[in-house]
């Protein structure tokens, strides 16, 4: 080939890379900084000494490992939650006929649009009705009903091929017994791509749990976080940083693990 | 199965999650329409009927109106040029490139880390004079600026942000499409002497459309929903100079505890949303190439 050829690719690669280096930057940065002591923070010497205490220091600077239980216990709650409601809603949708079927899809639809996120006024008068303010299960509840699940399982169920439901009826099963042996088992790439963005969006999740919670016991690691780096340390960046990489360290951790599930299950969650 | 068993199969499996869908999106977007007739209860004095007051307010709210045009900047940058971004980083990823699966992997990594924690780290880039943006510019000779202390500074910086989040979880949606694009059309284009832009331009482009749609959908709602670093990094200021639509709204309901005009808000946000994403479905209606 000619040499215009190798120009091209070669602006291509280094335009990948530049921008690539550039996204991970802030990982970079974060990293250096929580590895080494604070004097090192914006003094950027390769043979710096390594440290391991900024992680020690901010854990026990803040109630992390509560946080973190908190966390854990949302996400499951809600993706247990999510994973029952949304299947029985999709299976409704995708295999029954019956009246009102289309308004209320319509309406099911209708939260990909108008998500609980910004009506957190009204929904905070809810929950101070339901006394359920400062609990885990505000913060899940509203969630629980996610009408991006009910769609991503109503597309999946409506691949399956009706002979197999026919063949489970002949057998004896009822309908929720052809659910659970036919549907849920065919759906579970759906499963797995739609429970990998449901606990990155909820481990992400600020501004509802900062609003719904107030106490230590409740808190998610994002509210802690925040808290921790707004009140009590000034401009400690190491300290700061390493609490940053903290919270963010499991998710972190999962996806580089698993980069090629997590990349291939956002793009699965996309397409219709 | 007999018809009306089927009818009360389907509603008996719908029920529970549409107890908690009305309960917790339709109750209260029409509620929020409800509240902002009337005024804030306070203390013993419960709410009041007061017809259109709290929209009175609202047109003369001096910050009200500076919030919004904040956020129409935010969304007018951040949805195109996030979008460009998405589809170039998805083009490179698509194609032949040395260490692809790290550089898939760095520009989707904003996407499952939280924003309040990273906004940290973008707080210390945007630090005057220590800070790495102004490390970088000390090298050429150049001055500190103090990035998020400058009102006609701090939106810019904010979007740089939003724009990083964004850009990867974008780019996705575009990969899955380029790899649904058979390879039989490349070739067919390369017979008929395309080249590689011409066959972008009329073949690749067109067939991205529904993405396109379905990316720019969901980049306007983020544009509205997407406020996490401003709490870390500026709370809206210096005087509201980096707030938008949504953070006003969680200021106006519960630190000053005004949640009848943030009723109000919420009601112009709904209303922005919904606009919007019509306007979308009639503006590329006639470009999407449906398969």
């Amino acid at each position: 080939m000619t040499g215009r050829f190798d120009l091209d690719r070669f602006l291509n690669t280094f335009g990948a890379w530049s921008l690539g280096l550039l996204w991970f930057l802030p990982v970079i940065y974060g990293l250096w900084t929580a590895v080494h002591p604070s004097e090192f923070a914006t003094r950027f010497e390769l043979f710096a000494p390594l440290t391991t205490e900024n992680f020690v220091r901010a854990w026990t600077a803040a109630p992390f490992a509560r946080y973190f239980l908190n966390t854990v216990l949302l996400v499951t709650f809600i993706l247990i939650g999510q994973f029952v409601l949304c299947t029985l809603a999709a299976y409704a949708f995708a295999r029954f006929r019956f009246p009102g079927h289309n308004l209320l899809f319509t309406l099911v639809l209708l939260q990909l649009l108008v998500m609980p996120d910004i009506l957190i006024v009204e929904n905070y008068a809810t929950m101070r009705v339901l006394g359920l303010v400062d609990t885990i299960v505000a913060i899940g509840l509203p969630y629980i009903a996610s009408g991006f699940g009910i769609f991503l399982l109503r597309q999946t169920f409506k691949t399956v091929p009706k002979e197999l439901e026919d063949a489970a009826r002949v057998e004896g099963a009822g309908p929720i017994g052809i659910l659970w042996k036919v549907y849920v088992p065919l759906a579970k790439p759906t499963y797995l791509a739609y429970g990998l963005v449901s606990i990155s969006h909820h481990w992400n999740n600020f501004l509802w749990p900062l609003i719904i919670t107030n106490s230590v016991e409740t808190r998610p690691v994002t509210v802690g976080l925040s808290i921790f780096a707004s009140v009590d340390q000034g401009v400690d960046w190491s300290l700061i940083t390493a609490a940053t990489l903290m919270t963010s360290g499991p998710l972190l951790i999962a996806f580089l693990l698993f980069q090629r599930q997590f990349v291939q299950s956002f793009m699965r969650a996309g397409i219709k | 199965m007999h018809r009306r068993i089927e009818w009360i199969y389907a509603w008996l499996l719908l029920t529970p999650a549409l107890i908690l869908l009305f309960a917790f999106t339709h109750y209260p977007a029409v509620t929020t329409l409800w509240a902002s007739f009337f005024s804030t209860p306070r203390g013993r004095r419960e709410a009041e009927f007061v017809g259109l007051e709290n929209y009175i307010t609202l047109l003369e709210d001096e910050t009200f109106w500076q919030v919004l045009q904040n956020n129409a900047w935010y969304a007018a940058v951040t949805i195109p040029v996030s979008i460009a971004l998405a589809l170039v980083m998805a083009l490179w990823v698509d194609g032949k490139l040395r260490g692809r699966s790290f550089i898939r992997m760095a520009y989707f990594a904003p996407t499952v880390l939280p924003l309040i924690a990273v906004a940290n780290i973008w707080m210390f880039f945007y630090t005057p004079g220590f800070g790495l943006i102004d490390q970088i510019r000390g090298l050429f000779g150049l001055g500190e600026v103090n990035w998020l202390g400058d009102p006609d500074l701090v939106l810019g910086s904010v979007i740089v942000v939003a724009i990083w989040k964004e850009a990867g979880f974008f780019m996705i949606f575009y990969l899955a499409a380029l790899q649904s694009i058979p390879p039989s059309l490349r070739e067919a284009a390369a017979i008929e002497g395309a080249s590689r832009w011409t066959y972008f331009r009329r073949i690749v482009f067109p067939l991205l459309m529904p993405t396109t749609l379905f990316v720019s959908v969901n980049a306007v709602i983020n544009s509205f929903r997407l406020v996490d670093h401003i709490f870390v990094m500026t709370n809206g200021g210096p005087d509201n100079a980096s707030s938008l639509l949504l953070f006003y709204i969680y200021e106006t309901a519960f630190q000053y505890w005004e949640t009848a005009y943030a009723s109000t808000l919420t009601v112009v946000l709904l209303l922005l949303l919904s606009l919007l994403a019509i306007g979308q479905f009639f503006f590329f209606d006639r470009k999407v190439h449906y398969r």
